[in-house]
């Protein structure tokens, strides 16, 4: 040990290959691959909670990765196409859960029936991420300073989902949505379809966000959809990211503004009521007390700009 | 180990195949079991954009996606974009602008771009700093990347560029 060895007797250096063993960034899992959501549902039930299901992979993956999970078994929803769409059903848009983030951002349909959605999707990741990003994968992993799950929330948004065992229901984002990385998806079941409440004429919306970098997650975003009927508002929806373990709606400040003239002085007393009463954390990226403050100036501007996009025309 | 998979990809407009644990992203089956090792892979969890590959004709990133995933697509790696041995017109534009310095993240960038003007063949300043902003650069301080794809879509490259012409 320590002897330098003569160049020509050292060992062949290994070549860093990472085809074997454990030099592969992810937990080894089994993989199944179904090609109709009723053949991916009876996997999941066989494999059961120890089994994930792989939509676009842009948040497992980085969690497999960094091995902060190892499910035993994941079913790749790649080869489901009937989970891809976007169409208006009555009076709803109807968003299956394999739709790619790229796709609902280039929807013209999203753009016309859930504006909120529309300009929600720009601030998610990157390009490249969007491209393969799901509608779906983003709400059931329900990562709370995530925005899919802040417009259904301000959108009051419906969640279908299906298990084989129990068939479909239908659930409010509010009850689907219920704490960090968790929602009301029992083992055996997927998510299947957000259904988004088509948006009444004169509504205005913007999404508004404190980030470090551009395209990181939001310390603190802003989501407000106004609806204005000449000099007054009838309706506001707000809701707040990145001040608790899931998205917050601010119905007292929307109460504050229904029937109100759009005014500064109503968008500031307004912005004051969601932001008093909360308590958000403190950690590397911001104090409570920091938040706390970018709540009320970007619930301020968000409403600023979601007035002026409805009196453009919506 | 877990059970291996066949895969088939059409990388560069060639028919490939490999027999590959589920587990290896597409970035590891380009670089180990194709030997492509043009596409870089910096921070293996989506965040530096170096392993940026088009899938289908979008830009996605390699480190992101089991290749198991992408069964039958059309991947264009780096290695895909010179003609005849030739470097193609992005690739001159960005060595005229000094459009990098060490090159780690070169791969990505150019990948990223590429998908850029095959959307949009005159992006403006904005535009190109909007679609490569999920690429991290570590050398060059941006500038000179964007002058590259200003100037490889026959604009006129950034007054302030630290890069004068």
């Amino acid at each position: 040990m320590g002897e330098r060895l003569p160049l020509r007797s050292r060992p062949t250096p290994t070549v860093h290959s990472r085809s074997s063993g454990d030099q592969l960034k992810s937990p080894p899992f089994a993989y199944v691959a179904p090609t109709s959501v009723e053949e991916a549902l009876t996997l999941l039930a066989e494999h059961g909670d120890e089994a994930k299901l792989l939509a676009g992979g842009q948040s497992l993956v980085p969690l497999l990765a960094l091995r902060l999970a190892s499910p035993s078994a994941l079913i790749d929803l790649s080869g489901v196409p009937e989970l891809d769409y976007v169409r208006r059903e009555n009076d709803h848009i109807a968003i299956g859960a394999m739709t790619r983030e790229r796709a609902v951002e280039r929807s013209e349909v999203v753009r016309e029936f859930v504006p909120l959605l529309s300009v929600a999707m720009p601030l998610i990741g990157h390009l490249a991420i969007r491209n393969r990003g799901t509608v779906g994968g983003s709400a059931a992993h329900a990562d709370p300073s995530a925005e899919i799950p802040a417009v259904a929330i301000a959108c009051d948004a419906e969640v279908v989902v299906r298990s084989s065992a129990r068939g479909e229901r239908t659930i409010t984002s509010d009850d689907f949505f219920q704490g960090f990385f968790s929602t009301a998806l029992e083992p055996d079941e997927a998510l299947i379809e957000l259904r988004f409440p088509v948006v009444g004429p004169g509504t205005g919306v913007a999404f508004e966000e404190a980030t470090r970098r551009h395209g990181d997650f939001a310390m603190v975003g802003a989501a407000a959809a106004v609806r204005t009927e000449g000099a007054h508002i009838v309706e506001a929806r707000i809701v707040v990211i990145g001040v608790s373990d899931k998205p917050v709606r601010r119905r007292e400040a929307e109460q504050a503004l229904a029937g109100a003239e759009p005014t500064r002085a109503a968008f500031e007393e307004a912005a004051a009521l969601a932001a008093d009463s909360l308590t958000p954390p403190s950690d590397l990226h911001g104090t409570s007390t920091y938040r706390r403050h970018l709540v009320r100036v970007l619930v301020r501007r968000a409403l600023e700009s979601a007035v002026q996009h409805s009196q453009e025309g919506g | 180990m877990s059970e291996t998979v066949d895969i088939l990809l059409t990388v560069n407009g060639t028919q490939r195949s490999a027999n590959v644990e589920p587990r290896k992203t597409l970035a590891d089956v380009l670089r180990d079991d194709l030997e492509l090792t043009g596409t870089h892979v910096g921070c293996e969890h989506g965040v530096c954009g170096a392993c940026t590959v088009l899938i289908d004709g979008e830009a996605a990133r390699s480190c992101l996606t089991f290749a198991v995933q992408v069964r039958g697509s059309e991947i264009v790696t780096i290695e895909g974009l010179a003609e005849d041995g030739e470097m193609n017109p992005l690739q001159q534009a960005m060595q005229a602008s000094h459009g990098f310095q060490c090159g780690f993240c070169t791969p990505g960038f150019l990948m990223q771009i590429t998908a850029l003007m095959n959307e949009n063949p005159k992006p403006s300043e904005p535009e190109i700093r909007e679609a490569l902003s999920g690429n991290v650069c570590r050398c060059t301080g941006y500038q000179s990347i964007v002058a590259g794809v200003l100037r490889a879509t026959g604009q006129s490259p950034i007054s302030d560029s630290t890069h004068q012409e």
